[in-house]
């Protein structure tokens, strides 16, 4: 693969999906992007690239950016922020909401499920506290491939054991040939949806809760600032942010200030955040 | 340092199992059927029991059983380490005691978030 052809790839990557590609990462590119290649029946990158630029194939540009999307997730990862949820978000809103008895939680970058679907099942065990409440919970995705997983709720005997406590794999799953999969009840209870998070979200409506873990740390800062701005205003002015244990508000935006108290719990400034800082150019020079 | 009582009548598995569980800093005994596990139990309680289902002599959930009933053998942690991977010999084994349950093959992710999940790492 050439400079230019290479260029042309991070240019469109960014600018489709935020994903900000260095240059030292060439290999992945050329990895991840060689069975988009026999997919659709390109000699190699270069013959894959020039398809790319003729804008004429959204399979294919889907595809691409799909093979460069990292989608690693498992049950309750990194737990501390499940924790966090059961402990402090959960009792925080039910008192908060109990006029409304409505809670809405978006997993921004809900991959396969598993962290959607981790929530879900706590608040199954929470139940008892949740009678007469209606809880949404939206699971949104860049890549339709991992959000058909996701709905399927169907998982390998390793993504049921990384995280998920056999208590809860007994409960809430059933084993279907070698595979597991969640119950219709838990399934019932998270509504995925395909969303490029630098693409305008104002149409899901207000959450009291935002999960986005681990998918900031692929953009650039002023995408990152863009998208956490965009953030805030979907949350209700008492909303909380959950981010990955890699990641900060610090120095990206002034939409969020950090809970002292607890690590990756993020509480919105109160005004509305103004959007007019310049946004990630929106252009694929082909 | 903690300790952790690998029992498996495969010795590659007991290998494997010790390399990931040395990485984790953890101090390594190792018994090929209950039998064993159960004297080298009598003579010091581990932390955590990998415990394999089937084995020659004394199967594991015998030896579970026993331990369960021995003078501070509701102390260690006992993670089933086994092929028996349906949700009959799981439930049987959280009845008799287990703690948690590792379906094999498992890998050095899988024991961690198991290990953590019971709270010895």
């Amino acid at each position: 693969m050439n400079e230019a052809d290479f260029d042309f790839l991070r240019n469109f990557l960014k600018v489709r999906s935020g994903l900000a590609l260095p240059p030292e990462k060439r290999y992945l590119v050329e990895s991840r992007l060689a069975p988009v290649c026999r997919s659709f029946a390109a000699a190699d990158l270069t013959e894959l690239v020039r398809n790319l630029r003729s804008g004429r194939n959204l399979a294919l540009e889907n595809s691409v950016i799909e093979a460069m999307t990292t989608n690693e997730t498992f049950f309750f990862r990194d737990k501390g922020p499940f924790d966090l949820f059961k402990d402090v978000l959960l009792p925080r809103y039910l008192a908060a909401r109990s006029a409304t008895r409505h809670l809405r939680i978006w997993c921004a970058a809900a991959s396969t499920g598993q962290e959607p679907y981790s929530l879900a099942m706590l608040l199954e065990e929470a139940s008892s506290r949740l009678s007469g409440w209606k809880v949404d919970i939206l699971a949104t995705d860049i890549s339709t491939d991992v959000l058909n997983k996701a709905k399927l709720g169907l998982y390998n005997q390793f993504e049921v054991q990384r995280g998920l406590p056999i208590q809860l794999l007994l409960k809430y799953f059933t084993q279907v040939g070698d595979q597991w999969q969640i119950s219709s009840a838990i399934r019932s209870k998270v509504n995925f949806q395909p969303l490029n998070l630098i693409k305008e979200f104002g149409h899901l409506g207000t959450f009291d809760i935002v999960y986005c873990r681990n998918v900031l740390i692929y953009f650039d800062g002023p995408t990152k600032g863009h998208v956490l701005g965009r953030i805030a205003n979907a949350l209700a002015p008492d909303g909380a942010l959950v981010l990955g244990a890699a990641e900060t508000v610090l120095g990206i935006t002034d939409a969020f200030t950090p809970d002292a108290a607890h690590r990756g719990l993020y509480s919105k400034v109160s005004q509305t955040v103004s959007l007019d800082r310049t946004p990630p150019k929106l252009a694929v020079s082909r | 340092m903690k300790h952790c009582l690998i029992v498996d009548d495969s010795a590659v598995i007991r290998k494997v199992a010790r390399r990931i569980l040395e990485e984790l800093a953890f101090e390594i005994a190792e018994a090929e059927n209950g039998e064993l596990a159960l004297s080298i139990c009598h003579s010091g309680m581990p932390d955590v029991v990998l415990l394999d289902w089937n084995m020659p002599v004394m199967d594991g959930y015998e030896f579970l059983t026993r331990l369960r009933q021995i003078p501070g053998g509701d102390k260690p942690k006992i993670l089933f380490c086994t092929t028996e991977n349906d949700i009959g010999h799981i439930t049987r084994a959280l009845q008799a005691g287990a703690d948690e349950y590792i379906m094999k093959p498992f890998d050095k992710d899988i024991m961690t978030a198991k290990l953590q999940e019971v709270g010895v790492v």
